[in-house]
């Protein structure tokens, strides 16, 4: 069994920015998935939302769901990331003000997306955009 | 304790889900920083916050947390308040600021909000 959903993530729309992973938090509870695996889900995917609407405009999103794993991946086109390992540091943002304002730009979103995640892989091209493919083990 | 004994020690409005006054809360987080709540995992959890735009809801709904007070007399718009209806949580405000809400919630009984 699999099950594929795919989003497209509005990039203008900051007050309707987590639909998508609303979503799939709704589709893996009627699948009967266990809550903390659906947390971890929820939150890494809704993180990755939130800096594709607030870093690159919008982008994509594809779930793949099967009994043994969770894979989310999220592609943009926007600026891109030019040092990984420095945005993956706790605390580190380019947000602006109007952002933080807003709740966000705390510089915890990558990290938070590595500690709820089993695998997480981040391609990212300057000028060109950013892919993230994260996985989680239903155990 | 329950959400309705929240809102007394608080002295607070209801501004959604008047019929989930029983919810039980064992652990709190005050923040106004998304990212710091979602850093947070606890059971049954009540989330205390300064800011009202509708990424709170969103936040609240991806860490399961059902109740949440908007502290310094903070009132969200009808958007966010149906958002919150939508998602069967309760909605409060206080009067109070954030450190003394967290205060008085903590000297009467909450005192889980760490790691762990
Ligand atoms: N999809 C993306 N496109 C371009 N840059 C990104 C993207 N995602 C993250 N970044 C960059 O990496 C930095 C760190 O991201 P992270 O999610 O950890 O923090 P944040 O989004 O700035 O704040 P928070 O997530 O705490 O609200 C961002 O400030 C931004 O510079
Ligand atoms: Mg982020």
């Amino acid at each position: 069994m699999m099950i594929s959903l795919h989003y497209e993530v509005d990039g203008q729309d900051f007050a309707l920015a987590g639909e998508a992973s609303s979503n799939v938090k709704k589709v893996l509870k009627q699948l009967g998935v266990k809550p903390d695996i659906i947390r971890r889900v929820a939150i890494a995917m809704y993180e990755g939302e939130m800096n594709m609407v607030i870093h690159a405009n919008g982008g994509i999103a594809d779930v793949e769901i099967t009994p043994s794993k969770i894979v989310i991946i999220m592609q943009d086109t926007g600026p891109g990331i030019e040092d990984i390992e420095l945005a993956m540091k706790e605390g580190y943002s380019t947000a602006p003000d109007a952002i933080r304002e807003m709740g966000f730009g705390a510089g915890m979103g990558l990290p938070n997306i590595k500690k709820y995640t089993d695998q997480l892989q981040i391609i990212s091209e300057v000028g060109k955009g950013t892919r993230l493919e994260m996985t989680i083990f239903v155990k | 304790m329950k959400v309705e004994r929240i809102k007394e020690i608080l002295d607070a409005e209801i501004l959604a889900g008047k019929e989930h006054l029983d919810i039980e809360i064992t652990s709190a987080c005050g923040s106004d920083l998304m990212s710091d709540v979602l850093a947070f995992v606890k059971d049954q959890a009540l989330l205390l916050t300064g800011l009202v735009n509708s990424q709170v809801i969103r936040t609240a709904e991806m860490m399961d947390i059902r109740a949440i007070v908007f502290v310094r007399g903070k009132v969200p718009d009808k958007e966010l308040i149906d958002l919150a209806n939508q998602k069967e949580m309760v909605l409060l405000t206080t009067k109070h600021p954030m450190y003394i809400a967290c205060g008085l919630l903590y000297s009467s009984g909450l005192t889980c909000g760490g790691e762990g």
